[in-house]
């Protein structure tokens, strides 16, 4: 469980135990319960249980082999569950680059993933289109997907892709994904007329 | 020379001169240039004749020169497995005529190279049973490896304009009504790796028709190189194949080292021979475990992958990089290898074995494994071979054609080794076959590393490699050539050059034509697992769909190496 995610309330003072928010002890001053936001409890949730779709199209997808095998192993993150069906899963990992054949075959992909649904691009072929100014290749794969963590690298070493978890972990807390934001822009326009 | 003489009487005796077939200098290659009319008579004549006997065809490519009259020149090159020799064939057309006779009928390899050819260059082969694009994608306009092509000029595919194979809609009911499925294999499944599709049509579980796609992982290796300089290639051939991308600088530092003329320096050759041949194990254990993992044998894998993090650290000590090392420059290497390299692969030598026993105690003998290896996906020798089949799949169905044996370099011929064949031709010979490699290429490394002779590691030219920082530093001279080396590259006399080296997969050629200026003219990969996965359409019916997932797997296809 993330340390900061679930709060719990401040230290009780006088008078604690009454009103909302407040936690309550046992006699011998241990807590019972503490309260939290649903909102955050559900992030907390979904950033230790993230479940990857590797879409190893390349180099990048050998390296996303050594992040997965037992020297680096993501499984210490909580994001091991590799699935290969893109409906159950939630992380995105574009290992590789992606070509203007290959792009419609990403966007069903990710249009088929589980919501809320994150985006990793590994290596600067899918960041940028790397060293492949060409007439086949994705200039980055954001001309077509959202994307929240980027990881530079030809191709990057897994300790970077397991940086890039931790980030995407951050993030996922914090409600600053790509998912999240469109979402919270959604529900404040339909504040704003009054919906 | 002589057999060279013998090769252009046999020639003449066939076809005299006048009769459309012209022998022109060739320097590295003996070479024919063929007028198309005669170029269906001809190739059969060098594949029947028994003093020519060409029976394998190792490459097939056009070169643009738009200053010609006659713009494109389509060249084939051949190989004679049992007298050794190889041939170049060149056939010019025009552009407003460019149309070729197809060669499938006299080597079925010609398939996917032919496609390719009026991919890249729009030359039409008439007779060719499916001639359409194969790398690019089906709403592609132009042809991108003319050189009034803009490399950057992109097309946009949407998604209902993919391609599906003209039979995919058809309706096929027997008596019985029993209707047959279609179903699409790929790009994005577990099996295919990312990028392969296949699209299969199913008669309860058995596969009567399929067609393959590839195309997905083609990131224009060939224009790209024509806009750097020769130095500046060498990290793109790492991104050929990524599994063993060691093997991939060498072939290509090998092939422009015969066009310039240099030859690396004895410690640089033993530093690449080692390198590639653990190279060539890393190759072996990524296609071995991605085999066993597909067919739900998921230990293996993280058994061997061990060995692979071992060997990454020695690559990673040596230049920097684990995977996409660009470690080698023409001439020699970058850098010289650390001090402790030879302890560390040491260590390697004695731990590799270990592991590899430990995987051949739960695989090779396994019953699993073995009854749904044993007999799927055979192939025979003669058919691998009109394939244009190389490499360990060749040498497990029985043909002994290994360069490095054939055509020694770096000195091979003086190393003791075996090359491991097996005769049943199936995927499970193909595993053993690649098994017993890797304990070769271990033999090989211990061999080498007593011949780690002391001495520099790039060749003291410079033509081709920078000088050294503190002459740079301190003379007027160096620092010339130190600026000309930057600013301009190298510069390589015009010719044309066919170099091969055996990769991981097999035969891997550079095919390289050089105009004298600082970067190829023109430079065409012959990837040996591009000519081995054309089978797999043809191999596919009569097996289960889960036949096919094992098949796929011991052909190690590659996609960077296969779509470029």
């Amino acid at each position: 469980m993330g340390d900061d995610a679930v709060k719990p309330s401040p230290p009780p003072t006088a008078g604690a135990g009454e009103g909302p928010g407040a936690a309550r002890r046992r006699p011998d001053g241990s807590q019972i319960f503490l309260t939290t936001r649903f909102e955050q409890m559900l992030n907390a949730a979904r950033k230790n249980s993230l479940w990857p779709f590797p879409m190893g199209t390349a180099c990048c997808g050998i390296e996303f082999m050594s992040f997965m095998m037992s020297h680096y192993d993501i499984s210490r993150f909580g994001a091991e569950v590799v699935r290969f069906s893109p409906r159950q899963s939630d992380l995105l990992i574009v290992a590789g680059t992606i070509t203007d054949k290959m792009a419609p075959v990403m966007v069903r992909i990710y249009e088929q993933m589980a919501e809320p649904r994150y985006v990793i691009s590994m290596g600067v072929c899918a960041c940028t289109g790397g060293f492949y100014r060409a007439y086949h290749v994705v200039q980055g794969i954001d001309e077509f997907i959202p994307v929240d963590v980027y990881v530079p690298g030809c191709p990057p070493t897994p300790e970077a892709l397991l940086q890039g978890v931790v980030k995407l972990q951050e993030m996922i807390e914090r409600g600053e994904t790509q998912y999240q934001r469109a979402i919270a822009a959604r529900k404040a326009a339909q504040a704003a007329v009054g919906g | 020379m002589a057999n060279r003489e013998e090769r252009a009487a046999a020639v003449r005796h066939a076809f005299p001169p006048g009769s459309g077939v012209e022998e022109v200098g060739g320097v590295d290659l003996q070479t024919f240039r063929v007028d198309r009319k005669v170029l269906p008579a001809f190739a059969r004549h060098l594949k029947d004749d028994p003093a020519l006997d060409c029976r394998l065809l190792s490459d097939l490519c056009g070169v643009d020169y738009p200053d010609r009259e006659q713009r494109f020149d389509v060249v084939y090159h051949l190989y004679s497995i049992d007298r050794g020799h190889r041939i170049r064939v060149k056939v010019p057309v025009r552009e407003d005529d460019a149309v070729v006779p197809s060669l499938v009928s006299v080597w079925k390899a010609a398939d996917w190279f032919e496609r390719e050819a009026f991919d890249m260059f729009g030359i039409r082969f008439s007779g060719h049973p499916n001639l359409k694009r194969i790398l690019c994608h089906p709403a592609f306009h132009g042809h991108p490896l003319r050189k009034d092509y803009d490399p950057g000029q992109r097309w946009l595919l949407r998604e209902g304009e993919q391609l599906a194979p003209s039979w995919a809609d058809e309706v096929q009911e027997d008596e019985d009504h029993f209707e047959t499925q279609v179903l699409n294999l790929g790009p994005s499944h577990p099996a295919t790796h990312g990028t392969l599709r296949a699209v299969v049509r199913l008669d309860g579980e058995v596969i009567t028709q399929a067609e393959v796609e590839i195309g997905y992982l083609h990131r224009c290796f060939e224009k790209m190189a024509e806009q750097h300089t020769w130095n500046q290639v060498i990290p793109y051939t790492d991104r050929l194949n990524y599994c063993s991308a060691m093997m991939n600088g060498v072939g290509y530092a090998l092939a422009v080292e015969r066009l310039v003329g240099v030859t690396a320096p004895p410690r640089a050759q033993v530093i690449r021979l080692i390198l590639s041949e653990l190279s060539r194990i890393m190759d072996h254990i990524v296609d071995i475990g991605a085999n066993l993992n597909d067919l739900g044998a998921m230990t293996p894998f993280l058994y061997m992958y061990e060995a692979r993090e071992e060997i990454y650290s020695v690559l990673e000590a040596c230049c920097g990089s684990r995977l996409t090392m660009s470690y080698v420059r023409i001439g020699g290497l970058s850098f010289d290898v650390p001090d402790d390299f030879e302890s560390s692969v040491r260590y390697l030598l004695k731990r590799i074995p270990r592991l590899l026993d430990d995987m051949e105690r739960l695989i090779t003998d396994n019953r699993i494994f073995r009854e749904r290896t044993e007999g799927v996906g055979a192939m025979s020798a003669a058919d691998a071979l009109d394939w244009g089949w190389t490499g360990p799949c060749l040498r497990a169905s029985g043909v002994a054609y290994d360069i490095r044996k054939a055509e020694p370099y770096l000195g091979y011929e003086t190393y003791d080794f075996k090359v491991p064949v097996s005769h049943a031709g199936d995927t499970y010979a193909r595993y053993l076959v690649r098994v017993e490699e890797m304990r070769q290429s271990l033999e090989i490394v211990a061999q080498a590393l007593g011949r780690m002779v002391p001495g520099p590691v790039i060749v003291d030219d410079h033509r081709v490699a920078l000088p050294p920082k503190e002459e740079v530093y301190t003379e007027m001279e160096s620092l010339i050539w130190h600026f000309k080396l930057v600013m301009e590259g190298m510069k390589v006399p015009r010719g044309e050059v066919y170099g091969y080296t055996e990769a991981a997969n097999g035969e891997l050629g550079f095919y390289i034509v050089s105009d004298g200026s600082g970067s190829p003219y023109r430079i065409k990969v012959r990837p040996p697992c591009f000519a081995i996965f054309q089978a797999f359409e043809h191999m596919l019916p009569g097996h289960m769909v889960s036949d096919a997932v094992a098949i796929l797997g011991s052909m190690n296809v590659i996609a960077g190496e296969l779509d470029r």
